[in-house]
């Protein structure tokens, strides 16, 4: 995905002199053909994610589009205030972009994860967010990113499904709703294999567009971030898995925690087993 | 000839519109006499024309205190007089922090410390970028607002590089700790005037220099 990221966004500031592009050292190498063809509105600000954000307020507010990039946990955890103030508070948009999810550096330990990135933006109003599923959903999400004003927050992940899907699709139908965000919806497919459930795939939790008929029922959310974060959007009997916001201290690979948060096919298919 | 304090009028009255405090003279508000200068001598920018694209830009980053702020902002126009009467109330535009969404040439909303000089910063790429040359990006913190680290962030950006850019700091010996070796020993690889913050003449000349790179103008004020 991040690959797809890189080479989608370098051909949009090809194309776009609207855009600009704030980087705080993350894919600093990555996006060099970049830096060197757009000096005037590329910028990598070193290792400052407050000023990241500071840029990418002042550069909305005098007319551009900027996106800017890091690690999860630098992008939204670390910036929070500013996203906040330098941002939401100014009436500016940005485009976001983060790599890392909850813990695709798993072996790297708890300072390079972020579960809880899209609880911290449900705390403000306005985003916009996408969680894709493949590589091949991120350049039409960038690219309808870049022709507006709004706050947008795309996250990215090694994890990824088989295939690309577009927001919105019914993978299979049957009584009970289970709505899989971008990456789980693979282990989703798996884990509901013969029970009597309807798959609806998003890739666009936020503004959350599942419709009120499918709201009321009774219903699974498994979201990539923090479990629970989109209970609010519920109304009727619901189960909500997600990553346990207890740190747990073990390294490893992505795998190894989503099976420790029950994420994987066979920790799922107990939950919602249990559920039905 | 120097003058040495801010005119009585039309500012005075207007601050007393704000303070429902006639006694209080207007030294009692450290920013007046730099953002007086600014306005009525530097920026390139009316009424008329805050919305135009290559106005020059002034973001007040220390929001807190912004009586002196919004009482130049109305003797200028910007803004009705009659505003002034009722700040911070429900139906009064006017926060005890500004808020650029509801008043007319504020460039940005502000109050949490070390916000404005980040917003500095990209507005000053993000004009540099569309050609907006002759466009000047002025900035105004407090010298407690200092401790903020993201403060520091800007500035060593800024200076890396060399930004058209530039920062005043009131310099009310506020900071708690102080800035040992002084204020404008934070700001390597900017070019630095240090001026009495009461002297108009002084402070013009600080802020017509050195318009295409970084440039911090220290003004000095009393203690509050």
């Amino acid at each position: 995905m991040r690959e797809a990221f890189v080479a989608t966004t370098t051909a949009i500031l090809d194309e776009d002199p609207r855009t600009a592009l704030v980087i705080a050292d993350i894919s600093g190498d990555a996006f060099a053909t970049a830096l060197r063809d757009h000096p005037d509105r590329v910028f990598n600000v070193g290792i400052r994610e407050q000023l990241m954000a500071g840029v990418g307020g002042g550069l909305a507010l005098t007319g551009m589009r900027p996106f800017l990039h890091s690690y999860a946990p630098f992008l939204i955890d670390r910036a929070y205030e500013q996203i906040k103030l330098d941002l939401g508070h100014q009436d500016a948009g940005a485009v976001l972009v983060s790599i890392g999810a909850s813990f695709d550096a798993a072996a790297e330990g708890y300072t390079h994860q972020s579960p809880g990135d899209v609880a911290l933006l449900d705390t403000l109003g306005g985003w916009t967010v996408h969680v894709p599923g493949h590589r091949d959903e991120v350049p039409g999400l960038l690219r309808a990113a870049a022709r507006h004003d709004d706050r947008v927050y795309v996250r990215l992940s090694a994890q990824e499904n088989r295939r690309a899907y577009a927001n919105g699709s019914v993978l299979k139908r049957g009584k009970t709703l289970v709505v899989a965000v971008g990456p789980m919806l693979d282990p989703v497919l798996e884990a509901t294999e013969g029970l009597d459930v309807t798959v609806l795939y998003t890739n666009t939790p936020r503004p959350w567009s599942i419709d009120s008929d499918l709201k009321n029922r009774e219903i699974v959310v498994v979201e990539p971030y923090l479990a629970g974060t989109s209970a609010r959007e519920t109304n009727g009997r619901s189960l909500h898995l997600g990553v346990g916001a207890a740190e747990v201290r073990r390294y490893g690979t992505w795998r190894d925690h989503a099976r420790e948060h029950g994420l994987d096919p066979a920790g799922l298919r107990r939950s919602i087993t249990e559920f039905l | 000839m120097t003058a040495t304090s801010a005119p009585t009028n039309p500012l005075h009255t207007l601050l007393s519109r704000i303070t429902g405090d006639a006694k209080h003279a207007p030294s009692a508000h450290s920013t007046l006499d730099v953002l007086w200068v600014l306005y009525d001598r530097v920026l390139r920018i009316s009424p008329e024309t805050v919305d135009e694209p290559d106005r020059d830009r002034f973001l007040l980053s220390k929001g807190h205190g912004p009586a002196a702020y919004y009482a130049v902002l109305a003797a200028k126009g910007f803004i009705p007089e009659q505003w002034l009467d009722d700040l911070g109330s429900w139906d009064s535009p006017l926060g005890h922090h500004p808020d650029r969404v509801l008043i007319p040439g504020v460039e940005v909303g502000t109050g949490s410390l070390g916000h404005g000089l980040g917003l500095a910063v990209g507005t000053a790429l993000g004009l540099s970028a569309q050609g907006f040359d002759r466009t000047r990006t002025f900035v105004l913190v407090g010298d407690a607002e200092l401790d903020e680290g993201s403060n520091h962030e800007a500035i060593a950006y800024a200076a890396a590089v060399q930004l058209p850019l530039t920062v005043i700091v009131i310099d009310n010996q506020s900071s708690t700790h102080g800035w040992a070796g002084g204020i404008h020993t934070r700001f390597p690889g900017w070019s630095f005037d240090g001026v009495d913050g009461r002297d108009h003449d002084a402070i013009e000349t600080a802020l017509r220099k050195h318009e295409k790179t970084p440039h911090v103008v220290i003004a000095t004020v009393g203690q509050k």
